[in-house]
C-alpha cells in the first residue's frame, strides 16, 4: 500500500506554524517512515503531483493568490487542516480587518513615517496579487476539516493531530497541548 | 443554626446551606460548574451565562440562583456543555482576541475557559468589530477589543467610600468600560493592581509590567480552570486583597 501524501503551504503567515512544524525534532523521522511529502516549502516542490491526503494550511488569506492557492489545495486534499491562529482567525495580519484597505496602502506605500516613494505609486503590477477587503479566515473561504490552533501550534499537539489522522484514530489532546499563543 | 437543604446535580445527592447560590453549593459538593463573569465575594452579576444549568428542567445561571429544597440540577450535560462553549465562542467572535499579542494569556480565564472545554475554532464567524485602546491613564490602558462587558472591574473595585471607580460609558453597541473621570485621577497602585487582576480578560491592565510571568508559569499554562489547584489559588489570591 502507498503512503498517505501530506502537502503543506503558508499563506498569510509567518513560517512559524511551519518552524514548529519541524520542532517535532526526532519524530521527524518517524513521520518520514509514515508519509511521503507533496507540495510544500519542506521538501520545496511547487506544484502538484498528485491528489493528497492531508493539506495542512498556515496563515490566512489576504489577497488573491492566497484564496486561489487554497481553493486549489482544497480540491487536491482530502483533509484540510487550518494550522495556526492565522488560519483560524486571520492572526496579526487580521488587525487591518477595521481600517479600510484605501488607508492600509497609504500608510505602508505614501504617508508611513520610513516611507520614501517619490513618484507617490501604489503597487499597481498586474503580476501583483491584489490585496483583499480584509483578511480572512480559511474556513470562511473552504471547507476545512480540523483546526489546531496556537501562534505557533506547540509541536506536541501537530504530531498527536497529524499522528492520529494518519493512523485514522481518535484525536486524543492533553490539556497543555492546546495554546492560544 | 445554618438551615441545610438537599438536592441533586447530575444525581448525584447534595447538601448545602440554604440560600448559597448553585455555583458555591456545587463546588462545596465538589463538582465545578463553569463561570466567568462571577467574582467570589461579590455580589453576581448574571451577564456572561456561562454558568448556565437546568434546574427541574428551566435553564436558569447558576450564580445568581440560591439552591432550594428539592432541586434536581442537570450540569454535565452533552446540551450544557455545547451551550457554554457556545457562549465563550461569542466572546472570542464578538471582540477581538489576538491571543498570541495579549499581555493576559496564560491567566485570561476566558482563554482558560476555552483550553478546558479544549475549543479549537469557534463556530461563528468573528465580527471584527471596531474597538479601541485608550491608554491615556498615567497607570493602566483599557483594551476595548477584549473586555466582555463582566462589569466585574465596577462590582468588585471601590474606593474607600464604597463607590465604583468603573462605569459604564454609552450604551448597546457601543458600551465602553472607563475609569470615573474624579476618582479615576487618583487611582492608587494598589487599586491598579486589583482592577487589572480583577478583570477576568485582558481589558484592564497595569501599564509597564506586562509578561513578567514566563510561559509555563502562568496560571492556565498547566492546570485547567476550575480544578482544585487554581480555584484555591483564586481565592487564596481574595484573602490577600481584602
Ligand atoms: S483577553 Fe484572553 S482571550 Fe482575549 S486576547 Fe487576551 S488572552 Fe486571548
Ligand atoms: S474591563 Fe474587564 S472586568 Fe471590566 S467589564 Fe470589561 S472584561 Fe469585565
Ligand atoms: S458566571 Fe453566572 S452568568 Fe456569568
Amino acid at each position: 500500500m502507498s503512503k498517505p501524501v501530506i502537502a503543506t503551504t503558508s499563506l498569510a503567515g509567518c513560517f512559524g506554524c511551519h518552524m514548529s512544524f519541524l520542532d517535532i525534532d526526532d519524530r521527524l523521522l518517524d513521520l518520514i517512515e509514515l508519509v511521503e511529502f507533496n507540495k510544500s516549502p519542506i521538501d520545496d516542490i511547487k506544484t502538484f503531483t498528485k491528489d493528497c491526503d492531508i493539506g495542512l494550511i498556515e496563515g490566512g488569506c489576504c489577497n488573491t493568490e492566497n484564496i486561489h492557492l487554497l481553493k486549489e489545495f482544497r480540491k487536491r486534499c482530502k483533509i484540510l487542516v487550518s494550522f495556526g491562529e492565522c488560519a483560524i482567525m486571520g492572526g496579526l495580519p487580521a488587525m487591518r480587518n477595521d481600517i479600510s484597505v484605501k488607508e492600509c496602502l497609504e500608510e505602508a506605500y505614501l504617508s508611513g513615517p520610513s516611507t520614501v516613494n517619490e513618484d507617490k505609486i501604489l503597487p499597481n503590477d498586474e503580476e501583483l496579487p491584489m490585496i483583499l477587503d480584509r483578511v480572512y479566515p480559511c474556513h470562511e473561504i473552504v471547507k476545512m476539516d480540523y483546526h489546531l490552533p496556537g501562534c505557533p501550534p506547540t509541536a506536541d499537539m501537530i504530531w498527536i493531530v497529524l499522528h492520529a489522522l494518519i493512523l485514522d484514530v481518535d484525536i486524543e489532546l492533553p490539556y497543555e497541548v492546546i495554546k492560544y499563543d | 443554626m445554618e438551615k441545610k437543604v438537599t438536592f441533586t446535580i447530575d444525581n448525584k445527592e447534595c447538601t448545602a446551606t440554604a440560600g448559597s447560590f448553585i455555583v458555591d453549593a456545587a463546588r462545596k459538593n465538589g463538582i465545578y460548574i463553569p463561570t466567568l463573569c462571577n467574582y467570589d465575594g461579590v455580589k453576581p452579576a448574571g451577564s456572561c451565562r456561562v454558568c448556565t444549568v437546568k434546574v427541574n428542567k428551566r435553564h436558569l445561571t447558576a450564580c445568581t440562583t440560591p439552591v432550594a429544597e428539592g432541586m434536581e440540577i442537570e450540569v454535565d450535560t452533552a446540551e450544557l456543555n455545547d451551550l457554554r462553549n457556545a457562549v465563550v465562542e461569542l466572546l472570542f467572535t464578538e471582540g477581538n482576541h489576538y491571543c498570541p499579542a495579549c499581555e493576559k494569556s496564560g491567566d485570561c480565564e476566558l482563554q482558560a475557559l476555552a483550553y478546558r472545554f479544549q475549543i479549537m475554532a469557534p463556530r461563528f464567524p468573528f465580527q471584527f468589530n471596531e474597538r479601541d485602546i485608550d491608554a491615556s491613564h498615567p497607570k493602566i490602558y483599557h483594551d476595548h477589543n477584549r473586555c466582555i462587558l463582566c462589569k466585574r472591574c465596577i462590582r468588585a473595585v471601590k474606593d474607600k467610600d464604597g463607590k465604583s471607580i468603573f462605569e459604564f460609558n454609552n450604551r448597546a453597541k457601543e458600551v465602553r468600560i472607563k475609569l470615573d473621570d474624579k476618582l479615576g485621577e487618583t487611582l492608587s497602585d494598589e487599586l491598579a493592581l486589583k482592577a487589572m487582576e480583577v478583570c477576568p480578560v485582558g481589558s484592564i491592565l497595569v501599564k509597564e509590567i506586562g509578561f513578567k510571568t514566563p510561559i509555563g508559569k502562568r496560571k492556565f499554562d498547566r492546570i485547567p480552570i476550575g480544578t482544585q489547584e487554581t480555584t484555591e489559588q483564586l481565592s487564596h489570591k481574595e484573602e490577600h486583597h481584602e
